[in-house]
């Protein structure tokens, strides 16, 4: 059934806030831990480099999924 | 800041706003988004081999979350899916090898680029004319284009001679609503989307949605979820591909894709508010401003 346009944008607001913290965590995380042993990997084994940036931008796109749905569920107040 | 694999300076918020932006686009109109994407990478100072491959995995991404909301919604032929993947993968394959021939010839960037105007300027005034076209058959049949999700195509006749090839084998699509069409129709409009997808970079779905949709006759709703979920495989293909060859920069794609991902829920949410021929109106200014980004890009002096 189709939401009213208002309550989408709410609720959509409510997530991007709660996103935006949680992204922010990550950038920091990600580019402080990873950035040297990708770059290490891009350089010298880039057979390697190229299955694990696909598994990262895989499990990455997952993992986010699975956190957007959980936003999602809480900017509802719990509803489905 | 610096990504020192491709060795560009880049703010990782603008990557971040930029992956928003190209992720509702791709929820909504099905496309992966690098006709905007790719440009916006080369605007800001990455080399375009660089540009191509990691738009490529930052879509296989974006594209994961967009098909799970559009298989939701009941938009995704896996069949005509399945067949397009033979011709995308083939396709891609020749346009990575056009990509390898030109780096070194050094002339990567002034052929890339130019084919992308000429590509990108062609799809917009296409697409804008045959939108407005189908909105005022539509008018004149007295519907409400606006509420109405029924499907008008300006080029009805064209996609019903292209399903009239009698070509072995033929197949029947339910999800799309087609009786028979021969399976070397979709592998040829896969092939070239594919081509693109490899030599432009992304997954080409500002090629391959509307030509399910003008050429095969696939209704708006479903070539977008459809095409959606066939760039899942083809562009992770494609990039495995790219990251052997050195084209990707994960780490700027990481980021792009943490904006893409929410950008990609909103896009695929909105699709229920508006009919086929608005979706395809609202798409068509969208490549000329990539060709228009890419003409900047060549033309600043960043690339050399």
């Amino acid at each position: 059934m189709k939401e009213s346009a208002q309550k989408v944008a709410r609720h959509f607001l409510i997530e991007l806030l709660m996103y935006a913290v949680l992204v922010s965590i990550y950038f920091a995380l990600v580019l402080r831990f990873l950035g040297s042993w990708l770059d290490w990997l891009f350089r010298d084994h880039r057979d390697y480099y190229a299955a694990v940036s696909i598994l990262i931008m895989l499990g990455q796109a997952v993992g986010l999924e699975r956190v957007l749905a959980l936003f999602s569920h809480i900017a509802r107040g719990g509803k489905k | 800041m610096f990504f020192p694999i491709s060795g560009v300076h880049i703010n990782p918020f603008l990557l971040g706003i930029l992956g928003f932006v190209i992720g509702v686009l791709a929820g909504f109109f099905g496309v992966g988004g690098s006709f905007l994407s790719g440009p916006s990478l080369f605007a800001l100072g990455m080399p375009y081999n660089f540009v191509v491959g990691t738009d490529l995995i930052h879509i296989v991404g974006k594209s994961i979350v967009a098909a799970r909301q559009h298989r939701t919604l009941g938009n995704i032929d896996l069949k005509l899916a399945g067949v397009m993947v033979i011709g995308t993968i083939v396709g891609s394959e020749t346009g990575v090898q056009a990509i390898e021939g030109l780096k070194r010839s050094g002339e990567v960037n002034l052929v890339v680029g130019l084919t992308a105007i000429i590509i990108f300027t062609a799809i917009s005034l296409f697409a804008g004319w045959e939108s407005w076209q189908a909105l005022r058959q539509s008018r004149r049949a007295g519907a409400n284009p606006s509420g109405s999700r029924r499907d008008v195509l300006a080029f009805d006749k064209v996609a019903k001679a292209f399903q009239g090839f009698a070509w072995a084998p033929r197949i029947r699509l339910d999800q799309s609503g087609i009786a028979a069409i021969s399976i070397w129709s979709i592998i040829l409009v896969s092939y070239v989307g594919g081509f693109f997808s490899g030599f432009l970079g992304g997954g080409a779905g500002y090629i391959r949605m509307p030509a399910m949709v003008y050429l095969l006759g696939v209704p708006t709703h479903v070539a977008v979820g459809t095409d959606l979920f066939e760039i899942i495989i083809s562009a992770g293909y494609g990039s495995i591909r790219h990251a052997m060859n050195g084209n990707v920069d994960i780490l700027v794609a990481l980021v792009m894709h943490t904006g893409a991902a929410v950008g990609a829920q909103l896009g695929a949410r909105l699709t229920q508010y508006f009919s086929g021929p608005w979706i395809r109106l609202a798409f068509a200014p969208l490549p000329l401003l990539g060709g228009i980004l890419i003409a900047v890009g060549l033309t600043t002096g960043h690339h050399h």
